[in-house]
């Protein structure tokens, strides 16, 4: 079926289901429906591994009762589905209690505009083109050197998604989207054993995507300069983060001003409106219309108009990041965040990352983190870290099984350089950044 | 629907397609050049209600439902499935998978043959076992209860799920497998404030089991005070000192060290791929002397437990490494034929809509003969560590990675101040060659363990008794 038959198909289903929970007597109710399609293969060792064909449809209801609320979801759109769904939502709803919080948005503040983000580029790959793709992908990594000894495959995948969003204020608003990526896992091999590493590209439209052989390329290098780790020394030492991990660095910070760590008294970063987290020669701003961008939304899942805006401008907190349940708990406005973050820039003076590196001293550049050791009530941070001892600004040798740890309230300080290298293949689009300042523990010279 | 219903007749019969017609399916895919062919069709009924600020103010109910159709040649898979149990969809399907392979002499499956296994679980609905009002209540009663502990607690969050999953495989082997699953799970995270510091303390529990219980409240009330109890010790807690040394890990929850630090390494594909530091190390020795450990999926009632796998297999018993030697991997039926073994009944995928891994079940060690106490007296200065929020593996290096959400310092053969943040990096091998003593207490986890691989999630469980590794590197704030 075409896409836009699929979404007016889709949007006329919005409607049946809204008009099914009026019947049942809800006082309010909101819609969300969703159709993906797609296909995916892996090779590995220059052979075909999977071919993967998926179609996902289903739709979630929520209904209000006054101020109690019922949810139901479903995979089958069928007439009876339908009634069955708002029905087991409706009888959710009778056993719920009264939350003064909830509801669904103003109806003042919903986006009133259709914007096109020029989400949708479509890429008709057939299974053997796209096993050639990952074959040469692949195929170029291993070739470099003959320590890369093994390969997890190489991947190529092609999705296309419809997602409509409606409520009984009479909004009705959807998304044409596509998503499309390349990746390569290698694994190496010397006297001191195996290690592995991968890369990946993804965008909306597969020419933006990085060559196939580009991609192998960079995951050869990444793990021949992993083998024969040694440990990290033990101390207190300068940290680089490399941009995906940064993002991770920059999530938690969002997290932490996320009306639901809020409200729950959950956040190291309660009543932080006005505070000053980081340098003042940073700002974290969002920019969601951005054309053509993996984070892009013109409306939030509440039916909110989205805008941009900075969360910590200058260094200090200037906006939290709000649904409009969150907002009511926290007696505040909805910023157009229902559903997380829309394209998010670390702005400040970038330099670049070989500059950063010079400037570290001796330290640590991380470019692998594991388990998850972030406690967002306290900031407390204690990870697992991989990445390259850094010694008088150079990059000494390759470590593994360190663990870095400090308080994220110290370490946002404490930054002091970020990386003119953003990364834009996430949602959080995150620059090199260099703590000043973390314990490091890896041997036993501490 | 009744109770004495199959799984087959229960997912079936609301639907226009037949066991005939899964029959038929399994012709069409060996119409092509196939080493193998499956079609799983799978129903799950999901219900979770929510607590938060002393009111219910959220519940959910899911159904998802679908078939998932797999081609398998070589070491090729070929997979499709589609949403809702239909006969148009199912004939998509078939035809997606088996494109992976040529055309050529038509076959037919024969020798279909109902799997019989012993059940691990009872076929009633845990979602219909407690009503509404009493679902509201309990609840209500683990927040009054964590509440009623100490002043300091300050907010109370509480969420019941449970779910109902029917399946059905049918395979070119001639499998015909059903099954009738229950799931259920009660969590309680608080957080305590004083003093301006908060910290947070969580518990949850649950199996393939029911909720109508006698004893249901009691459970409710011991996490609840579980949830405080953790939380409060939190509050005390001092800085973890960095760098290698002695670790003692609690019985139970703590086996997640072996899941990361060995039971990742241990299955099946990894192993044939040799992307996995065990690859070929079968008879040599990988642990202490001291170490067993084994993977079960056939314990009664457990979050991890089946009765079958997800390819129709009986769960069993499978010896991991015993005595300090490796004994043998986790498989599923491809990589077990590509291996030339069997399948251990490792054989596990999220859903209809996802391909079967080898995957754990539940995983622990046995016990051994040391008194808890004694191992913890033997230590002069290190951390003991208790309660782990979670962990993850590098398999092909052997590195992993957990967090302690409660762990103490031991100090002169004594536990003495609460430890903030500690996190445990290592190596499996290195980590499992370096257990000097293993507790008496074997116990297994409370029945909350997800475990995730290449994007699939599946319930599992852990378990171990008390156990001293000499050196482990921890990673703290003190350097």
């Amino acid at each position: 079926m075409d896409v836009t038959e699929q979404e007016t198909e889709l949007k006329a289903l919005v409607a049946d289901i809204l008009a099914e929970a009026e019947k049942q007597g809800a006082d309010q109710c909101e819609v969300s429906v969703s159709s993906d399609e797609g296909l995916s293969v892996n090779v590995r060792k220059g052979e075909l591994e999977q071919v993967e064909f998926n179609q996902d449809r289903g739709f979630g209801i929520t209904v209000y009762f006054g101020q109690r609320k019922g949810s139901a979801s479903t995979t089958d759109s069928s007439r009876a589905a339908i009634e069955n769904t708002v029905a087991a939502a409706s009888n959710i709803a009778r056993f719920t209690e009264e939350d003064p919080c909830n509801g669904l948005a103003d109806a003042s503040l919903m986006q009133t505009e259709v914007i096109d983000l020029d989400l949708f580029h479509p890429w008709t790959l057939e299974p053997d083109v796209a096993t050639d793709l990952a074959c040469a992908c692949e195929g170029a990594g291993l070739e470099m050197d003959d320590r890369l000894t093994n390969s997890d495959g190489a991947s190529v995948n092609t999705q296309q998604s419809v997602r409509v969003y409606g409520n009984s204020h009479g909004f009705l608003g959807s998304y044409i989207a596509t998503r499309h990526g390349m990746s390569c896992v290698l694994i190496g091999e010397d006297e001191s054993g195996m290690q592995r590493d991968y890369w990946y590209s993804v965008g909306r439209n597969q020419e933006d995507l990085d060559a196939a052989e580009d991609i192998g390329r960079e995951a050869a290098r990444r793990t021949l300069a992993r083998l024969s780790p040694r440990k990290a020394s033990t101390g207190t030492y300068p940290v680089l983060f490399a941009p995906p991990m940064a993002a991770g660095l920059i999530g938690h910070v969002i997290g932490a001003i996320s009306g639901g760590a809020l409200y729950r008294n959950a956040s190291f970063l309660i009543d932080s409106m006005g505070k000053q987290i980081m340098p003042d020669w940073l700002s974290l701003v969002e920019r969601p219309q951005l054309p053509g961008q993996l984070g892009s939304a013109y409306f939030d899942s509440d039916g909110l108009a989205t805008h941009e805006k900075a969360f910590v401008d200058s260094g200090v907190v200037a906006s939290y990041v709000l649904s409009s349940y969150s907002a009511r708990k926290l007696g505040l406005e909805p910023t157009g965040n229902a559903g997380g973050v829309f394209n998010l820039d670390l702005d400040g003076t970038a330099r670049d990352p070989a500059e950063l590196l010079s400037g570290m001293g001796t330290g640590l550049y991380v470019t692998e983190l594991m388990g998850q050791g972030v406690n967002t009530v306290t900031g407390d941070y204690s990870r697992g870290a991989a990445g390259f001892w850094v010694e008088d600004g150079q990059i000494a040798y390759p470590v593994a099984e360190a663990t870095i740890a400090g308080n994220l309230s110290d370490m946002l300080m404490n930054i002091t350089g970020i990386g003119t290298d953003v990364d834009y293949r996430g949602n959080i689009r995150a620059p090199s950044i260099l703590v000043s300042e973390m314990t490091v523990a890896g041997d036993g010279s501490g | 629907m009744n109770d004495t219903q199959t799984a087959r007749d229960r997912i079936l019969e609301p639907t226009d397609v037949t066991q005939e017609d899964l029959e038929r399916s399994i012709d069409d895919l060996l119409g092509h050049e196939i080493d193998f062919g499956e079609v799983f069709v799978q129903n799950i009924r999901s219900e979770s209600w929510g607590l938060e600020d002393g009111i219910v103010k959220d519940g959910s109910f899911s159904v998802d439902a679908g078939i998932g159709v797999r081609a398998l040649v070589g070491e090729k898979t070929g997979f499709a499935y589609c949403e809702d149990i239909r006969r148009e969809g199912l004939g998509d399907a078939v035809a997606a998978a088996r494109s992976i392979a040529r055309a050529g002499k038509g076959r037919q499956g024969t020798g279909y043959k109902v799997a019989s296994v012993d059940s691990m679980y009872g076929p009633e609905d845990p979602i219909a076992a407690l009503d509404e009002v009493r679902k509201v209540r309990l609840l209500q009663r683990a927040d009054q209860t964590a509440r009623a502990v100490d002043a300091r607690v300050k907010e109370v969050n509480v969420r019941i799920s449970a779910s109902h999953e029917l399946m059905m495989v049918v395979a070119s082997d001639g499998t015909v497998g059903q099954d009738i699953r229950p799931l259920t799970r009660l969590d309680v995270s608080v957080i305590v404030e004083s003093g301006g510091r908060r910290e947070r303390g969580n518990a949850g529990g649950g199996g393939r089991r029911n909720l109508d219980d006698p004893a249901t409240d009691a459970w409710a009330d011991n996490l609840a005070r579980e949830a405080v109890r953790m939380a409060l010790i939190n509050l005390e807690a001092v800085e973890t000192p960095a760098g290698p040394m002695p670790v003692v890990l609690g019985p139970g929850w703590p086996g997640v060290l072996l899941h990361e630090a060995v039971g990742h390494g241990l299955e099946g594909d990894f192993n044939r791929k040799g992307s996995s530091t065990y690859a070929n190390r079968v008879g040599e020795r990988v642990a202490s002397p001291l170490c067993t450990i084994v993977d079960e999926g056939s314990i009664p009632g457990r979050r991890g437990s089946l009765s079958m796998d997800d390819e129709g297999s009986p769960t069993r018993k499978t010896v991991l490494i015993e005595n300090g030697v490796l004994k043998g991997y986790m498989q599923d039926k491809l990589n077990a034929r590509l291996m030339n073994v069997t399948s251990t009944g490792n054989g596990r995928r999220q859903s209809y809509a996802h391909v079967p891994m080898p995957r754990m079940t539940n995983t622990y060690m046995e016990p051994g003969e040391s008194d808890p106490e004694e191992i913890l007296r033997s230590v002069q200065r290190g951390v003991y560590a208790v309660n782990f929020g979670g962990g993850s593996v590098d398999i092909t290096s052997g590195r992993f990675v957990f967090s302690a959400t409660e762990a103490y310092l031991i100090e002169d053969g004594k536990v003495t101040a609460p430890l903030r943040g500690a996190t445990l990096i290592g190596n499996g091998p290195d980590v499992m060659n370096a257990v000097s003593m293993v507790g008496n207490d074997l116990a297994l986890d409370g029945g909350v363990g997800v475990c995730g691989k290449d994007g699939q999630s599946v319930p599992v469980g852990v378990g171990q008794p008390t156990l001293k590794v000499d050196e482990i590197v921890v990673g703290g704030t003190q350097a």
